[in-house]
């Protein structure tokens, strides 16, 4: 009937392999401290603001105090911590909601990381510690309605107007797009693709949000329209020269989803092993059923495998060894999983899985938008194509 | 302004509590830093803010104790004392006292603030036996502390409000859970804590004799289940009455 459990005791069905013991110890305080940010400040409020459509800038604040944004980042106000700590911090946030993961992402990796990597000293020190402290928030304006995987078409234009710049153009699904002060802006110049750092306030400026959204709905998505935006020569981020600086911006980013996915994978393995053990159908509890162990087995090899995966792309990225089509291989691989958990786990809680009172659709539906974002399925399963093959199968 | 704060490391209270065979708590699950203790750590922190000094954390404990004072000075603590010894294992409140005492003694503070009472044993009688031993004037169930030069002033919770002690420091003030919100750590407080100091001490650099447990819990039993209560129906006239006798024989009205 059953295995014989070990003297210790019961395996921890939420770290089975003891993956615990690789993490240093200060690694397992800034994830127990970002887990207990969000069992108190984020799991109460969740299911409400999902249903409103409302991302809860009140908590902006917090989210700052703790250190989060740009933590990963060192000086200028940021916390300087290492991969690791920044992932574990993403997976915890993430397994709140991936809105609250999306926002630091946007916040750190997207809108800081380029000013950090790219910008001028002036630009650094302007930006950066109030940026660190929440004061101000940012976008990222890349993807535009026509160019998603291919930005290398991106319409938008900059054009020189003395010492100024002049910009036109579109950006879609812009994450933070309507409550940022700042947006990163990647415009098409006559020597290639530019970053600028755009005031929201600027004359010519305009952000709509995305309504109807039956994912991320406690994010902010939006609409940027440009329309003769004129910003100063010092907008400019001087060290972006080309597709690679924003691309490389999406790869800081995309290292978080591939922690943040396993922790939205982490929270609905949890309601479904804890439904499953408590839920009786024919006079047992469902967990009985070899077809539910199956289910859940499969869940948590597939946690502990995507975990063990972001720990080895963390450690990668702290020697700085870390390639972009092994982020892609993480990206590719700890998604999709995420999002077969979150589907299987909705089957186990059967009608009671449809409803925002259990954690398990927020998570599936919004894990349809990160299988998406900061570059698709596809295109991660081709970047590792062209890697192994050393032929591109789309340039 | 010197303020020391006790801390314990605790079974998880969101996981099952365990006994060992000697009917002492299983200490080998899932550990955190003591709630009550975190409100501790917080008060100290305020108080530092407000007036200055130091805080300085005492805490007993294994080796893996470490992890909850490391919590506790990453929320901002200056520094730490462990005391850790074989001989204080399955330690009683006299040893406890006792040993705590020895190392806050040794560092002289102003103000030592401890919760009411630990998460796992919950016994109360730390605090108290702590002050007796070090000579010191105790303010209990604080749920409000203010310094004042050199008097300490507490908001005393009773069952129907609140008393107004005060004592001339040095003292120990022993808070409720409910006196403040603990902070959480910023990444930059868990940075931080890398480099604070934390010394371990042992009976033997503290000077200690530890006496045989002056009381040992000799078996453990669940409480009885409840029985099903008395169903009264109500027939129109004598159901209210019964119900209110109910209630006054359970003296809740």
């Amino acid at each position: 009937m059953s295995i014989a459990a070990p003297a210790a005791g019961r395996l921890d069905p939420f770290d089975l392999l003891e993956i615990d013991a690789l993490l240093s110890e200060e690694e397992r305080l800034v994830r127990d401290t970002v887990r207990g940010f969000v069992r108190n400040r984020v799991l109460p409020g969740i299911e409400e603001w999902f249903e409103r459509g409302v991302f809860p800038r009140e908590l902006v604040a917090e989210i700052a105090q703790l250190g989060l944004l740009g933590m990963h980042l060192k000086g200028y106000g940021c916390a300087g911590a290492s991969a690791v700590s920044y992932g574990l911090a993403c997976q915890e946030l993430e397994a709140g909601d991936s809105g609250f993961r999306s926002f630091v992402s946007v916040q750190g990796s997207l809108s800081m990381f380029p000013i950090w990597k790219f910008g001028s000293e002036d630009q650094k020190r302007e930006w950066l510690p109030p940026m660190a402290r929440g004061e101000l928030i940012g976008c990222f304006g890349l993807t535009e309605p026509d160019f998603g995987s291919d930005p290398g078409g991106m319409r938008t234009s900059a054009r020189r107007r003395g010492t100024d710049w002049v910009l036109n153009g579109n950006k879609l699904w812009i994450t933070n797009g309507s409550i940022a002060d700042l947006a990163i802006v990647w415009a098409r110049a006559e020597d290639g693709i530019r970053g600028f750092i755009v005031p929201t306030g600027s004359h010519g400026f305009t952000a709509r949000d995305v309504h109807r959204k039956i994912s991320l709905r406690a994010s902010v998505t939006s609409e940027l329209v440009l329309e003769d935006v004129v910003v100063p020569a010092s907008a400019l981020l001087p060290g972006a020269q080309g597709l690679k600086a924003p691309l490389s911006c999406l790869n800081e980013a995309r290292y978080g989803i591939v922690w943040g996915a396993m922790g939205a994978a982490r929270a609905c393995y949890e309601a479904a092993l804890e439904y499953a053990r408590t839920r009786v159908q024919f006079g047992r509890p469902i967990a009985a059923f070899q077809l539910t162990q199956r289910k859940l087995v499969e869940m948590v090899v597939e946690i502990e495998k995507g975990m063990l995966l972001a720990l080895h792309l963390g450690r990668l990225k702290d020697q700085e060894r870390l390639r972009p089509e092994q982020v892609s291989v993480g990206k590719l691989n700890n998604v999709r999983a995420a999002l077969e958990i979150a589907r299987e786990a909705r089957s186990i809680l059967g009608a009671n899985g449809i409803t925002l009172e259990y954690p398990v659709i927020r998570h599936m539906n919004n894990l349809e938008s990160v299988y998406t974002y900061e570059g698709t399925n596809e295109v991660h399963t081709l970047a590792i194509g062209e890697a192994i093959t050393g032929i591109s199968a789309f340039r | 302004m010197k303020i020391v704060v006790t801390v314990k490391q605790v079974p998880d209270p969101n996981s099952p509590q365990r006994l060992d065979a000697d009917n002492t708590i299983a200490r080998d699950g899932d550990v955190v830093l003591d709630p009550g203790d975190a409100c501790g750590v917080e008060i100290g922190l305020r108080l530092k803010e407000a007036h200055g000094g130091e805080v300085v954390l005492v805490s007993m404990g294994p080796e893996r104790a470490r992890e909850a004072i490391r919590k506790a000075l990453s929320m901002g603590a200056d520094r730490a004392v462990l005391v850790t010894d074989p001989a204080l294992e399955g330690a009683d409140v006299n040893t406890t006292a006792r040993a705590l005492a020895a190392a806050i003694g040794s560092e002289s503070p102003d103000l030592v603030v401890c919760a009411t009472e630990s998460y796992d044993g919950s016994t109360g009688m730390v605090p108290p036996m702590l002050a007796e031993v070090l000579g010191l004037p105790q303010l209990t169930f604080a749920n409000h502390v203010e310094v004042n030069g050199s008097t300490v002033s507490v908001h005393r919770q009773t069952e129907d409000g609140y008393q107004v002690v005060e004592a001339p420091m040095p003292a120990l003030v022993a808070v409720t859970a409910g006196i403040a919100e603990p902070r959480y750590a910023s990444l930059r407080g868990i940075m931080a804590a890398r480099n604070k100091e934390v010394r371990t001490v042992g009976v033997a650099d503290l000077g200690l004799e530890v006496p045989a447990p002056a009381e040992t819990v000799e078996g453990v039993e669940d409480a009885p289940s409840r029985q099903q209560g008395e169903i009264v129906e109500d027939d129109g006239a004598s159901g209210v009455e019964r119900i209110m006798a109910l209630l006054q024989a359970a003296k809740v009205i």
